[in-house]
């Protein structure tokens, strides 16, 4: 599964995409989310943690298979 | 064109009033974001922004039709610029026009304010020292 991120959390996970191979899939968002702290506690201390599954976002219930475009969304901070 | 929706890499304000002049329009309201010298009393030497291009198109095209629809608008710009700009640098315009003012202004108003706050879009402040992505820490 691979995970795109931006702003501060590509400065956290040192780039800007990364493939997860270790997790049961499908999964769902709020458990890739966990997944994601897990690995990086910095994550936890964001404002907030938002992700888009095919440039949408999506809520945590969404189930994911591995074949969608999944990216991490920080607070964001345009304008 | 009714809409004009881009991400670029410079912002030229002097474009938008012939892209949302319209017969029909006797009102046209503008905003333009620009780089500040100062945050809480630091300077500020620059801002980088950088962005999720294809879903920040999207939402910007939801906002637009939210507003265009909300207030009857003739015509819509959202333009937001991307890399790295210096101060008074412009960084984002947004513009309505109308029949009437106040839907103008309202709509100019949400553009921006929403914009803000779904828009993937992140800003980096760069000053003498040290570097901090806003918003992103309580």
């Amino acid at each position: 599964m691979n995970v795109l991120f931006f702003g501060i959390t590509k400065d956290i996970v040192g780039g800007s995409e990364i493939s997860i191979s270790d997790v049961a899939k499908p999964l769902n968002v709020a458990e890739l989310k966990k997944r994601l702290i897990d690995s990086y506690p910095e994550f936890s201390k964001l404002n907030s943690l938002a992700v888009a599954v095919n440039s949408e976002y999506a809520d945590d219930s969404v189930i994911l298979t591995g074949n969608e475009e999944i990216a991490i969304i920080p607070p964001v901070s345009g304008g | 064109m009714k809409k004009v929706i881009e991400i670029v890499d410079e912002i030229d304000t002097a474009k938008v009033y012939a892209e949302l002049s319209d017969a029909n329009s006797g009102g046209i309201c503008v905003f333009v974001g620009a780089v500040r010298e100062f945050t809480n009393n630091e300077e500020v030497v620059a801002l980088e922004f950088e962005t999720y291009k294809t879903m920040a198109l999207k939402e910007m095209e939801k906002i637009a039709d939210t507003a265009m629809q909300k207030w009857s608008l003739n015509k819509v710009v959202m333009r937001h610029a991307v890399g790295e700009k210096g101060v008074e640098e412009p960084v984002v315009v947004v513009g309505a026009s109308s029949a009437h003012r106040d839907a103008c202004f309202e709509a100019c108003r949400y553009l921006i304010d929403t914009l803000k706050e779904t828009v993937p879009i992140w800003k980096k402040e760069k000053f003498k020292n040290k570097t901090v992505w806003v918003s992103a820490h309580p």
